[in-house]
C-alpha cells in the first residue's frame, strides 16, 4: 500500500452517535494519533488531538458536470494538515447530521492535491435504532447516508423491541444491501470494523455479495432508493461494456450515489474492477481470475429512482 | 553563447537544517526566516541560525515579510509576527479558525482570513472587517493606496477597506486560490482549482481572461520586474504569460522555460534582471535565465525533499529555498 493517510469519513443524521463514537475511537488505547475535522467544536471530549474545524463549503466544480461538488474546506484543511505530514496516522472527517457524503466522497477523486497525499477509507455512517425509520421518510440525507455507506453503526438498539430492530434492519438493506452492519449499544464497535476498512480500493472491492444473504432476506422495499445488482454467469465484450458503463454513469450520475463491480473480460487474465461515486468513475484491471474461478461479471448500483429493468437488460446485452 | 551541460552554482548553496515542512520564507534584510510546519521560524544570517516558537505546538500556514516584519499565519488561529533580532509576538488572534491566507503592505497595513471573514488592519492599527459569502482564500493589496483584493468562492472581491463603499466584485465561477496584483495595478489574477489561471483587466473594461491547460493546480506565481511577465508553476515546464500589451495575454501563446520530467511547484523572477528560479516537485532548482533560455543548477533533484518556498531578498543577490522535508538553503550568487 502507499504512504497515503487513510481518511475515514463518518456520517449520520443528528443524535444518531457520531460523537460516542469519535469519542470512543480517541479513547481506545490504540497508539495512533488521528487528526479529527469536525463540523462543531466543543463535542469531543479529548484534547491532546488535532481536532480541526470546518465549515463544510460544498464547491461546484467548473467543469461541466452537474453533480461533481467537492468541499473546498476539506481540501484546504487537507493542504494545511500536510504541512504536518508525519504528526498522525490517519485522519476522520466529521459532516454534519444533514450533510450529503457526495462532495466529501468526491474531493478525493476530484482533487489531486488531495488524491496524491490521502486516500478516502471508509463511509461510516452511524444510524439511531429508533428513529431511523422515521428519518428515512422525512429526511433525504438520512437515506443518502445510508445509501452511501461502506460501514453502518445501526446504534441505540437497547431502545427498539426485536421485532423494531428487524424492521429498521429491513428498511437500511433495502436501501444498502452491501455495507457491513454492526448493531451497537453506545456504539460499542471494534475500532478495526470501523477504521483501516480500505472500502475504495480496487485491490478490496473483490467480494460484492450482499452483506445480508449472510443473515436471512429481508423483504422491505424503498420506494426511492434502492440497490441493483445484475449478474452475468460469463465474459462480458469490453467494446460494449465500457461505453455503456461510461454512458450510465454520465447520464445517470446524478441518481446514482455509488456502483461497484468486477467483470471479466475474454483473454484478460486479470479481472476488471470498478468504483464510482455520482458520475466518478474509478476502474481497472486488478487481481488475476484463479486458476478453477469461475469467470462471472457482477455489477451493483445503489441509486435513487433508478430504471432497474433497462440497467439489467443494458449490462446483459454486454455478455460475450 | 555555448551549447552544454548546466552550469552549477550548487557550491555557493550555504544548507539551512530546518528540520520541518518550509511553509513559507521571508527576508528581514540581510537574515532570511523560514516558517515551518511545526510551528517555529528559522532565522538564518551568517551560517548561524535561531529558532523562535512562533506558534508552539501549532504549524505555520502561511507567511508574507516587508522586509522589517516576518508575519505567519497558524492553525494555532495566530497572525504572529517575528523580527530579525529573534524577537516575537501576536498580531491577531481569532478563536478556532485556521489562519492561511495573508497580505502585507509595503505601508504597514497588513489582512488576514478567518472563517467567512476578511480583516484588515491598516498601519494606525484600526481594524476593519469584511464578511463575505464564502471563506477568503489568497488576500493582496493593491500595489499603491490601501485595497484588498480578496480570492473567493465564484470571483474576487476588491475592497477600501477605510472607505464605506461597497465593496466591488468580479465575478467568474468556480473556487479561486491565490490572489495577485499585477505591479502597475491594471491587471488581477487568481489561480482556481481546476488547474487554470483567471484574470480580469481593470482598466480599461473588465475584461476576463482564462489561462488553461494546465496538468495541476498553480500555486505559485511571480512577475518580472518589469510587470510584463507572470511566471506560473503547475506544469513540467515554468509557464510565462505575457502581460506587455494592454489586453494582457489574450490570443498569445505562454512562453515555456526549465521543461524537465518534474512539476514545478514555485517560481520567483529576480527582482531586478530577466532570471527565473525554478522549483520542481522533485527537489531540483534551476535559475533560467530568460534571454537565453540559459540554465543554472542551483539544487540537485532529491528524492521526497520537493520545493515548497523560495525568496529572493530585496537586492537580488541571494535566494533562499526550503522543501517538504525540512532541508533548506540559501544561495548567494557569485559577484
Amino acid at each position: 500500500m502507499s504512504d497515503k493517510i487513510p481518511i475515514t469519513v463518518l456520517t449520520g443524521y443528528l443524535g444518531a452517535g457520531k460523537t460516542t463514537l469519535l469519542n470512543r475511537i480517541l479513547t481506545e488505547p490504540h497508539g495512533k494519533k488521528y487528526a479529527v475535522i469536525v463540523n462543531e467544536f466543543g463535542e469531543i471530549g479529548i484534547d491532546n488531538e488535532l481536532v480541526v474545524g470546518a465549515d463544510e463549503e460544498v464547491f461546484e466544480m467548473n467543469n461541466g458536470c452537474i453533480c461533481c461538488t467537492v468541499r473546498g474546506d476539506l481540501i484546504r484543511i487537507l493542504d494545511g494538515l500536510m504541512k504536518r505530514k508525519g504528526k498522525f496516522d490517519a485522519i476522520i472527517v466529521e459532516t454534519t447530521g444533514l450533510a450529503d457524503p457526495a462532495p466529501v466522497a468526491q474531493t478525493f477523486f476530484m482533487d489531486q492535491d488531495v488524491s496524491d497525499a490521502a486516500r478516502l477509507d471508509a463511509v461510516v455512517t452511524v444510524a439511531d435504532a429508533k428513529w431511523l425509520s422515521e428519518r428515512l421518510k422525512d429526511a433525504p440525507e438520512a437515506k443518502s447516508q445510508i445509501a452511501f455507506a461502506d460501514v453502518i453503526i445501526l446504534n441505540k438498539i437497547d431502545l427498539v423491541s426485536p421485532a423494531e430492530l428487524e424492521e429498521v434492519e429491513g428498511r437500511i438493506r433495502a436501501i444498502n444491501p452491501y455495507a457491513k452492519l454492526h448493531r451497537t449499544q453506545n456504539c460499542a464497535v471494534p475500532i478495526s470494523e470501523v477504521l483501516d476498512r480500505n472500502a475504495f480500493d480496487l485491490d478490496r472491492i473483490l467480494d460484492i455479495e450482499p452483506d445480508f444473504l449472510e443473515q436471512g432476506h429481508h423483504h422491505h422495499h424503498d420506494e426511492e432508493m434502492q440497490s441493483i445488482s445484475v449478474k452475468i454467469d460469463g465474459e462480458v465484450d469490453p467494446e460494449r461494456f465500457m461505453p455503456w458503463i461510461s454512458n450510465l454513469t454520465q447520464v445517470e450520475g446524478a441518481n446514482i450515489l455509488r456502483c461497484k463491480g468486477i467483470v471479466a473480460f475474454p483473454g484478460e487474465p486479470k479481472r476488471f474492477v470498478f468504483q464510482g461515486v455520482h458520475m466518478i468513475l474509478d476502474g481497472d484491471v486488478q487481481g488475476d481470475w484463479k486458476p478453477g474461478q469461475k469467470r462471472t461479471s457482477k455489477v451493483v448500483f445503489i441509486g435513487r429512482d433508478l430504471n432497474e429493468k433497462a440497467i439489467r437488460e443494458e449490462f446483459l446485452a454486454c455478455a460475450v | 553563447m555555448t551549447a552544454g551541460p548546466a552550469s552549477s552554482l550548487t557550491q555557493h548553496v550555504l544548507a539551512v537544517d530546518t528540520n520541518a515542512h518550509v511553509t513559507a520564507i521571508g527576508w528581514l534584510k540581510g537574515t532570511a526566516a523560514f516558517g515551518l510546519g511545526d510551528g517555529t521560524i528559522v532565522l538564518a544570517r551568517d551560517g548561524e541560525t535561531q529558532r523562535v516558537e512562533a506558534h508552539p505546538g501549532a504549524g505555520v500556514l502561511v507567511g508574507l515579510s516587508d522586509g522589517a516584519r516576518f508575519l505567519t499565519g497558524g492553525d494555532d488561529g495566530r497572525v504572529a509576527v517575528t523580527h530579525a533580532d529573534g524577537s516575537s509576538g501576536t498580531l491577531a488572534e481569532t478563536k478556532g479558525a485556521w489562519i492561511d491566507s495573508l497580505a502585507i503592505s509595503k505601508t504597514g497595513a497588513f489582512a488576514y482570513g478567518a472563517g467567512k471573514r476578511a480583516i484588515a488592519i491598516d498601519d494606525k492599527g484600526r481594524e476593519k472587517i469584511l464578511e463575505l459569502a464564502s471563506a477568503p482564500r489568497g488576500l493582496a493589496f493593491a500595489p499603491k493606496g490601501y485595497r484588498l483584493a480578496i480570492a473567493h468562492y465564484n470571483g474576487a472581491t476588491l475592497w477600501f477597506p477605510n472607505v464605506e463603499a461597497k465593496p466591488e466584485l468580479l465575478d467568474w465561477k468556480g473556487s479561486h486560490l491565490d490572489i495577485v496584483w499585477s505591479p502597475d495595478a491594471r491587471f488581477i489574477v487568481t489561480s482556481m482549482q481546476e488547474n487554470a489561471l483567471h484574470g480580469w483587466r481593470l482598466v480599461p473594461d473588465k475584461g476576463n481572461m482564462r489561462m488553461s491547460g494546465y496538468p495541476s493546480k498553480t500555486r505559485s506565481v511571480s512577475w518580472s520586474s518589469d510587470g510584463k511577465w507572470l511566471a506560473t508553476s503547475g506544469a513540467e515546464a515554468a509557464i510565462l504569460w505575457p502581460f506587455d500589451s494592454k489586453e494582457g495575454p489574450m490570443g498569445k501563446q505562454p512562453r515555456e522555460c526549465g521543461v524537465r520530467p518534474a512539476k514545478v511547484t514555485r517560481v520567483a523572477f529576480h527582482p531586478n534582471t530577466f532570471v527565473l528560479a525554478v522549483g520542481y516537485e522533485d527537489g531540483c532548482i534551476l535559475l533560467i535565465r530568460m534571454v537565453d533560455a540559459a540554465e543554472l543548477l542551483v539544487r540537485q533533484a532529491l528524492k521526497g525533499s520537493g520545493v515548497t518556498a523560495m525568496e529572493w531578498d530585496a537586492g537580488g543577490k541571494r535566494l533562499a529555498f526550503g522543501c517538504e522535508d525540512g532541508q533548506a538553503g540559501l544561495l548567494t550568487l557569485p559577484t
